[in-house]
């Protein structure tokens, strides 16, 4: 099941942590990024039900 | 006093301090311990706590009047816990708007409501939104009262000189300029500090481009009294707009411009009208208080303490509006400050317990400073990534509770950590689930009839969770005893013990009453070395 409640100790480190890392990029740079970065998160999380409900939601 | 450069159409009615000719002009005058330059909201403050501990001094203002039109309105509670040690806190509630909840909007829906105070037992509220103007003419009412406070208007620093023992100021009056000595001088002369002009010391930072609208307008019928955040609504679809509501029906709309847009344009009354009617719609009835395009600097000196001269408040560190931690963090700059002043010119401390103050209140201005700035840049996104990341965020908040707790439209004022401080003696033991640990504020909680805030001590004091203790002389001592939420707050069992600092800060914490451990700590927290104490 996609955990829908908030699951960081220090949610607004995290968040602008994933942010910053795009400073200075380029659109395609973006993208090339975020795909790695997905793939990483992806791979560590496994669970398949997880990351297809996830790939659901983020569609909707 | 003073510091806008606009006009304001308020109905608010600025009484004027009278001026009286400095006694100095007609000869030398006696050296004073503390000078404190500007009456905003960190001078006078700052005054009436040495005042409390028995130091006199003397505050300058280069204006005659309150802070004029828009500046701080959102009063936490820490500032109105502080102020509440000189009975003026009551005052600024009753005349105030409480507001502890916040509502965020996306387009035209509610998306996250948040309340910044959930539990009930504390004396204050998260907030109180009252017009700096007020709040600054209560602190001067009550200085007014205070023998130990001279007050004096139109009376211009232009001149500093730091000597090692003391510094000598030139003050400007309208009967001519005449100079002071003073032990220590304390510029709580805002973010235009001349006494930083002065001394020629830097002030780095950074600058945002984005440009808000402010309209005050006096408004009649049923308005909400907590904070609403909209972003993309409809009557403002490009950008976003925060109301707050102030005393006298005042609310605050505050609109998010661009980078783009042309302030003078956006001033014209027909313009703010226009935007005001799409917010309140064809029904609404107001008038106007104040308008004001403003962009603003997060900036912070690299040194609070220059020799015999002091930097508090906005002289010192600068953030954007969002999270109220301008006027707020000027408030516990000033709580920091007093208490370690009066003992320095007591002789009860070293002058390298002032060394703390620079070091605490930096490591809360870096705080501040960070957190108003994830704000902005929540607000305003920098660049595309950031624009996307930010409009995910908002389109996942409906349906993710993770995602509201992502929105960031200001993280609002509370004590900052001064983790780390050699002034704190850190955990000994490891037992601690909860509680204000070593470098956090203290908290508030219902004892006996009253409050603990209304128990503690002018100096050190000893919170007691039963079980028998001996304070050191001078420190004051509590006994909680077993009230429930007390209990909770500090995560106490039987035998467990607080120290917390004159500016409410834990200091230190024990599962055991020590009063060997009690005493080192009260040296260390007061900036001697514990071999001092050694010898008891």
């Amino acid at each position: 099941m996609l955990r829908r409640t908030l699951n960081l100790e220090r949610p607004d480190d995290v968040y602008n942590a994933v942010v910053d890392a795009h400073k200075g990029l380029d659109d395609e740079q973006c993208r090339a990024f975020d795909a790695r970065l997905i793939l990483l998160l992806v791979n560590h999380i496994g669970d398949e039900a997880v990351i297809r409900e996830a790939l659901k939601e983020a569609a909707a | 006093m003073g510091g806008a450069g606009e006009e304001g159409l308020s109905s608010y009615d600025y009484r004027h301090y009278p001026y009286r000719r400095p006694a100095e002009l007609d000869g030398p005058g006696e050296r004073r311990p503390v000078v404190i330059v500007g009456a905003g909201l960190a001078g006078p403050t700052l005054a009436l706590l040495l005042a409390a501990r028995s130091v006199p001094s003397l505050v300058l203002d280069e204006d005659d009047t309150v802070s004029l039109g828009s500046r701080s309105i959102c009063q936490a509670k820490h500032s109105l816990e502080i102020w509440d040690r000189f009975g003026i806190a009551q005052r600024m509630v009753d005349k105030g708007i409480t507001w502890e909840q916040g509502e965020v909007y996306l387009r035209d829906q509610a998306i996250y409501r948040f309340n910044l105070q959930p539990e009930p037992g504390h004396k204050f509220p998260a907030f109180v939104n009252l017009q700096q103007y007020y709040v600054e003419e209560f602190l001067y009412d009550r200085c007014l009262a205070e023998p130990l406070i001279e007050l004096r208007v139109r009376n211009k620093v232009v001149g500093v000189q730091q000597r090692n023992d003391g510094v000598t100021v030139e003050v400007e009056t309208p009967d001519g300029n005449y100079s002071l000595e003073a032990d220590w001088l304390v510029a709580c002369d805002g973010v235009r500090s001349a006494v930083r002009h002065l001394l020629g010391l830097p002030y780095p930072g950074e600058v945002f481009h984005d440009q808000f609208l402010i309209a005050d307008i006096r408004m009649k019928g049923d308005l909400p009294k907590e904070r609403r955040f909209w972003f993309y609504p409809p009557f403002h679809p490009t950008n976003s707009v925060l109301l707050h509501r102030q005393a006298d029906d005042v609310m605050r709309a505050d609109f998010q411009l661009g980078r783009d847009a042309d302030p003078e344009e956006e001033k014209k009354p027909e313009n703010v009208n226009r935007r005001l009617r799409q917010m309140f719609g064809p029904d609404a009835r107001w008038e106007h208080e104040w308008t004001s395009v403003y962009t603003f600097t997060c900036r912070m000196m690299e040194r609070f303490m220059h020799g015999r001269t002091i930097f508090v408040g906005d002289a010192a560190h600068v953030v954007s509006p969002f999270g109220a931690r301008g006027g707020n963090a000027a408030v516990a700059d000033a709580d920091n400050l007093a208490w370690k002043l009066a003992l320095v010119l007591g002789g009860q401390a070293p002058v390298s317990l002032l060394d703390s103050y620079d070091s605490e209140r930096r490591a809360a201005s870096r705080e501040n400073i960070l957190n108003s700035t994830r704000s902005t840049d929540f607000i305003t996104p920098k660049f595309p990534a950031a624009r996307a990341f930010r409009d995910a965020t908002l389109a996942l908040a409906k349906d993710f509770p993770f995602a509201r707790a992502l929105i960031n439209s200001g993280r609002l004022s509370v004590p900052t950590t001064q983790s780390g401080s050699p002034l704190d003696t850190p955990d000994a033991d490891g037992d601690w689930a909860g509680g204000p640990a070593p470098g956090r504020a203290m908290v508030d909680a219902p004892l006996g009839r009253g409050w603990l805030i209304d128990r503690l001590g002018r100096d050190f004091t000893l919170l007691a969770f039963g079980g028998p203790i001996v304070a050191p002389a001078g420190v004051t001592a509590v006994d909680v005893g077993e009230e429930t939420l007390a209990l909770q707050r500090y995560d106490a069992r039987p035998g467990t013990t607080y120290l917390i600092r004159p500016d409410r800060y834990v200091a230190a914490r024990w599962r055991k009453f020590d009063q060997a451990a009690v005493a080192t700590s009260v040296a260390r927290a007061m900036g001697k070395e514990a071999t001092c104490f050694g010898e008891r």
